[in-house]
């Protein structure tokens, strides 16, 4: 374990100092570049928030990329339509909540199959929003971007970190806040133990149903955050298939973070840091590879992460089978 | 004052099954009632309508004289009982504090509070005297600790009834002293004990009152004292005690299975089995008795090719076997009923025709080239059902439509209708009904008498003593000693498979 | 997420294909979406029967109707057939996209690049080159599953998603062709274009041909067996000497084959040549059909059709009742809910149905 921490502080001051000597080069390119990763990497991230609540309590969620699909619609069609950018966000979050409780009922109380439930949502998002989606629809306004009084002034640190719009912000900290809740609250507690070994909290009086219902409804909202975060945030608009897999990239970097919110946000950020690069190298023209090769590079790594990852890490151990409280 | 527990009248029926019929009992305060019967005889039935779990088809449970409601466990645990299940309910990859206080928490604030855990724990193992590590994690304990865990959290709930369903069945024999001074203790401290189990031993040691249940009824309530660890087991089975098998001698010829210098990791890459040397003759049972955990299964699974060897060697006639092969093992001699029959066993939506050829489906006859051949493969499963006596509508129905017994027969009857010079058997009988032992039973003598070797692993000391020929009796992955089956004595292999006597 | 096979797969007891109960089920199933899409059309301001009528018109009404429905079930059939040989070995391919493409592209070059060869060389080189590349897509997915534990279910996305920017690429760039603004390829020779057959596209007979063939190999050979008792208990197969990992793999590439033969097909017989834009969603259409057809490679035939006639109508109910050509997605969509879905089950057999597993969690 120690092992491991020293490792890890290593590899931080390892990338700490890429930083440092970039920005020494060309401090507003490395800047921007950093600030850029944080974009990149936040929807990933929130994505992998809400594998982890899942399988946390033992459910697979393989349908967060239909559930960010079809809230980065809702979001983008109702603040186009009501012109609110805050109605929504509501809306995505609604939304997201709603595709959460679907897989909740197809996995926790019909006892299905859960990757052909996830998958079903996936296949219900891409459907819907190709049906109902009409060209021309404009947001009213972007999202605001907020800049922090007096830290934004901070060298490096201020525009990387404290001149971003409002659902980065909350991304940020919600991550934060969802490491602090799962490893010491009462509720963390209790989703451990029901993603590990279901009978041991039912027959200690928490309900298993009850909790896998609430996390995956509540993952479910944080999908569909996730999902305003591209349409209303990060990009402005909507096409079909907006999404791009990046809810399948989210489980890998769940599980290359090892189910841990912190592990998983810098899997992201990794993931942000490699894509913002590219693209920065493909502007200054130092690489010229087709775009075609650039756009892979996010699918490419997704696999390479897990090849890597695999066999050296466990899963929530009761992970993807329903719960039948007779068996206790 | 009313009593602790009081059970009237209660019947469950399921299909096919009359789970409980007209059950009545009691428990008081600081008393203990043993619960006495065998497989199927409707202990856990009663057990889950106790904790409301199932709704009984007639009659009543009240607790301190209140009736409870069905299907409101909450409530039953908030009126003081607590249970300690067979299968233990504690989560390995958490501490000692948190398992224990998992659904009622200590907080601080909107957090958990940890170090009031550990707190409370250490003050509750002082109180009852059962010394425990709050901080260490469940998965590394040993499984007496882990039993110790579970009592502690059923405490905490400050119990007035304590449920042990089965807590002995796989502690080793110290650990199971101590458990029953732990009984003694909770009772002298006014907990009333509902100890669920069909060892006499245990009964005789600590209980003051006996329930014997036999196919869901009340066949008799008795003490300790009035009563004798025969009469009891002959309450409990209803027929004269001890299935006696009847065998004639062994003729044992040569060696048919040789196990050298055997060294064999478990799950976790602990050393399981340690150096294990062991020699089977053709036409003799040799029976592996010990306590569960001791390496058998870790040694079945290395010999039959599930289980890498990290050291050693396995020779059927002579002739070394390929590691980690199990097919190639089968090929090379060894018939082999597995523990786990729907893991490992059967493939339970295939029907009991395909079942029965499942390690043979593309071989001659019931194969020709790539063609299967349907002809055959009935043939072979019409023959078998008939030869084996599997209980079944058609050989065409599932292997998971049949009971536990006829699917072990599925298993039975593909194996030993094979060449084989060796046979070995794990946990043959485990959890199936009585006809179902006896006949396979016989299966394991009629082998033997056809000129075959028998490894017998069985956790029932009483089925190993009645089987073998001779007895190796293993212990922290060792093989302590091999005994001759006859005459030897029961007290002596406990103290064995305790691991003393070195 | 299974990464760790071994282990998790101790756990994973048993898996059941699908409960191949009562063809009522997929029925019903259709009848509710239809239904539903019925109220969303009449929410939009369409009349649901002029667009049903419209669009059984002209995908079952007449001869070049049906020429048309059965050209567009063609992929179908075989993605769904794709999809249904992964399910039978327990594995979830939705990665017939990407197979189908590769196959789709890789045929289109044989078809226009190969020259001075006759038909009956070749029309059949095409196709294999389709269905190979097809099967090497499949093969990476089962290779990855086999040997480091990733799931199918990943992979296969994450391979759709490459081979889709990888066609794009070579679409525009190496196989483009010459003088021309489009990203496509040129034209396939007529040397390599699937011909008619009495006014019924040729492939649709070959789908149907590879269906029966695959039913076949699964209800009477060795193999088919291998591949099925893998897919239904993977240790007891272990255990009786099946090799896991090789049905895994064949299982993927025999999948991914006939997948790129799907999109080797609509090239060489519809489309006449590569353009990214021309398969889109067909291997997705490939997984409902496949749960429609409870993963019986007969039973997928019936369905693809239908959809097949769907797609195939789509454009003239769009004109005729002004309905987006997109609610066949939607549609498909509904069919593989209601399916999928335990409650028509419970609600056709009054509570006596049983919850279906092909997958297990991660660690299958």
């Amino acid at each position: 374990m120690s092992q491991l921490k020293s490792k890890r502080n290593y590899l931080l001051i390892a990338v700490a100092a890429v930083f440092a000597y970039f920005y020494h080069k060309d401090g507003a390119v490395t800047t921007s570049v950093v600030s850029t990763a944080i974009s990149f990497g936040l929807p990933l991230a929130l994505a992998a928030m809400v594998g982890i609540m899942c399988e946390r309590t033992g459910i697979v969620n393989i349908g967060i990329e239909g559930t960010m699909l079809i809230s980065a619609f809702a979001a983008f069609f109702v603040a186009s339509t009501v012109k609110s950018i805050i109605i929504g966000l509501i809306a995505a979050i609604v939304v997201g909540m709603l595709a959460g409780f679907l897989l909740a009922l197809m996995a926790v109380s019909w006892r299905m199959d859960q990757i052909i439930a996830g998958t079903i949502i996936n296949i219900l998002a891409t459907g819907l929003t190709s049906f109902l989606f009409k060209q021309g629809h404009t947001l009213p306004s972007a999202m605001p971007e907020i800049d922090i009084p007096v830290l934004q002034n901070i060298p490096f640190f201020g525009p990387v970190l404290f001149m971003h719009g409002p659902i980065t912000y909350f991304g940020l900290i919600f991550i934060v806040f969802l490491w602090v809740a799962l490893f010491h609250t009462v509720w963390g507690l209790r989703t451990r133990a029901v993603g590990e070994h279901p009978g041991s909290a039912d027959t200690a009086g928490v309900s298993v149903l009850r909790l896998r219902y609430l996390n995956v409804t509540l993952a479910g909202a944080v999908g569909g955050i996730a999902g305003a975060f591209l349409s209303l945030e990060l990009v402005g608009s909507f096409e079909r298939g907006f999404t791009a897999g990046k809810g399948f990239t989210a489980l890998a970097l769940m599980i290359f973070g090892r189910w841990n919110p912190l592990g998983a946000l810098a899997a992201a950020m990794f993931f942000g840091i490699a894509q913002a690069v590219t693209n920065q190298l493909m502007i200054d023209q130092v690489v010229n590879i087709p775009q075609q090769f650039v756009n892979m590079l996010p699918y490419v790594m997704t696999i390479l992460v897990l090849a890597f990852a695999a066999g050296k890490v466990r899963p929530p151990a009761a992970e993807g089978q329903p719960y039948e409280k007779e068996q206790a | 004052m009313a009593p602790l527990l009081e059970v009237i009248g209660v019947s469950k029926q399921y299909p096919g099954v009359l789970a409980n019929d007209d059950i009545s009992l009691t428990v008081d305060s600081g008393e203990v009632v043993a619960l006495l019967g065998e497989n199927g005889a409707g202990k856990s039935t009663l057990v889950k309508a106790v904790f409301g779990l199932l709704r009984p088809d007639a009659g009543e449970i009240r607790i301190k004289g209140e009736p409870i409601v069905f299907g409101d466990t909450n409530a039953v645990i908030g009126r003081g009982v607590g249970m300690v299940h067979q299968h233990f309910q504690l989560v390995p990859v958490m501490s000692v504090a948190e398992n224990i206080v998992l659904g009622d928490e200590p907080r601080r604030g909107g957090l958990l509070n940890m170090k009031k855990a550990r707190a409370e724990v250490r003050a509750l193992s002082e109180r009852y005297g059962l010394a425990v590590d709050p901080a260490a994690m469940v998965e590394d304990l040993p499984v007496g600790m882990q039993q110790r865990i579970e009592i502690l959290k059923a405490l905490r709930k400050e119990v007035d009834l304590l449920i042990l369903d089965e807590p002995t069945a796989v502690l080793t024999p110290q650990e199971i002293d101590e458990f029953l001074n732990v009984v003694r203790v909770l009772a002298s401290q006014g907990v009333g004990i509902v100890l669920i189990t069909h060892k006499l031993r245990e009964v005789m040691a600590v209980a003051d009152r006996v329930v014997v249940l036999r196919g869901g009824k009340v066949v008799g309530i008795t003490t300790p004292k009035e009563s004798n660890e025969e009469g009891l087991a002959q309450l409990m089975v209803g027929r004269s005690v001890v299935l006696r098998v009847n065998k004639g001698d062994a003729h044992p010829g040569k060696p048919v299975l040789t196990i050298k210098g055997l060294e064999v990791r478990d799950d976790r890459k602990l050393k399981a089995v340690d150096g294990v040397n062991l020699e089977v003759l053709s036409g003799e049972i040799v029976g592996v008795a010990g306590v569960e955990g001791n390496g058998q299964r870790e040694l079945v699974e290395a010999i039959c090719g599930m289980r890498p060897r990290a050291a050693g060697e396995v020779l059927v006639g002579g002739v070394p076997t390929e590691n980690m092969h199990p097919h190639a093992v089968h090929l090379s001699g060894i018939s082999h009923i597995p523990e786990d029959r729907e893991k490992h066993g059967l493939v339970s939506s295939y029907s009991i025709a395909d079942n029965l050829v499942l390690n043979q489906f593309d071989q001659e006859p019931f194969a020709r080239g790539w063609i299967r051949n349907a002809g055959e493969i009935t043939k072979n499963a019409h023959v078998l059902v008939k030869q084996f006596d599997i209980r079944t509508p058609s050989i065409k129905a599932t292997a998971g439509t049949l009971s536990g017994g006829n699917m072990q027969k599925v298993i039975v009857a593909r194996e030993l209708s094979q060449d084989f010079h060796v046979l070995v058997a794990a946990q043959p009988t485990r959890g199936i009904d009585v006809g179902s032992i006896e006949f396979i039973h016989k299966q394991l003598i009629a082998a033997r008498d056809r000129g075959a070797g028998v490894l017998l692993v069985s956790a029932e000391l009483d089925e190993i003593l009645s089987l073998s020929d001779r007895v190796a009796v293993m212990s922290g992955g060792k093989i302590v000693a091999v005994l001759d089956a006859t005459g030897a004595d029961r007290a002596y292999i406990g103290r064995l498979m305790a691991g003393l006597h070195d | 997420m299974s990464v760790n096979t071994e282990k998790k797969s101790a756990v994973l007891k048993e898996r059941r294909t699908f409960d191949v109960g009562s063809w009522l089920i997929p029925f019903v199933a259709v009848l509710v979406a239809m239904f539903i899409a019925a109220v969303l059309m009449y929410l939009q301001g369409a009349s649901p029967l002029t667009a049903y009528t419209s669009l059984l018109k002209s995908a079952f009404g007449s001869a070049p109707g049906i020429g048309k429905t059965l050209g567009k079930a063609t992929p179908l059939v075989l993605s769904g057939l794709a999809v249904t040989i992964g399910l039978r070995a327990g594995l979830f391919n939705i990665g017939a996209q990407g197979q189908l493409i590769s196959g789709a592209l890789a045929s289109a070059w044989a078809g226009y690049a190969i020259h001075g060869l006759p038909m009956a060389i070749h029309l059949p080189l095409a196709l294999l080159i389709g269905a190979f590349f097809g099967s090497l897509t499949g093969l990476i997915a089962g290779a990855l599953k086999a040997y480091r534990g990733i799931h199918e279910v990943i992979s296969t996305i994450m391979l759709n998603s490459i081979v889709i920017s990888l066609v794009d690429y070579l679409a525009s760039g190496p196989f483009k062709e010459h003088g021309q603004p489009l990203t496509r390829t040129a034209p396939v020779l007529k040397s390599a274009l699937v011909p008619k057959f009495f006014g019924l596209p040729l492939g649709f007979f070959i789908a149907l041909a590879l269906s029966y063939a695959v039913w076949w190999v699964f209800r009477r050979t060795t193999s088919g067996f291998r591949l099925e008792t893998v897919g239904r208990n993977k240790n007891a197969a272990w255990y009786a000497g099946i090799n896991v990992k090789r049905s895994i793999l064949i299982a993927m590439a025999v999948g991914g084959a006939v997948a790129g033969l799907g999109g080797a097909v609509e090239t060489l017989g519809i489309t006449g040549r590569f353009e990214p834009a021309f398969n889109a969603g067909l291997g997705f259409d490939g997984i409902t059909i496949a749960l429609l057809g409870r993963a019986n490679p007969l039973g997928i035939i019936p369905g693809a059709i239908l959809i097949g006639g769907m797609r195939a109508g789509a454009a003239s109910m769009q004109f005729d009742a002004g309905v987006a050509p997109e609610i066949v997605d939607l549609l498909m969509a509904l069919i593989l809910f209601f399916v999928s879905a335990p409650l028509l089950t419970r609600w056709l057999r009054r509570g006596k149905g049983a919850a279906s597993s092909v997958t297990g969690g991660w660690g299958s």
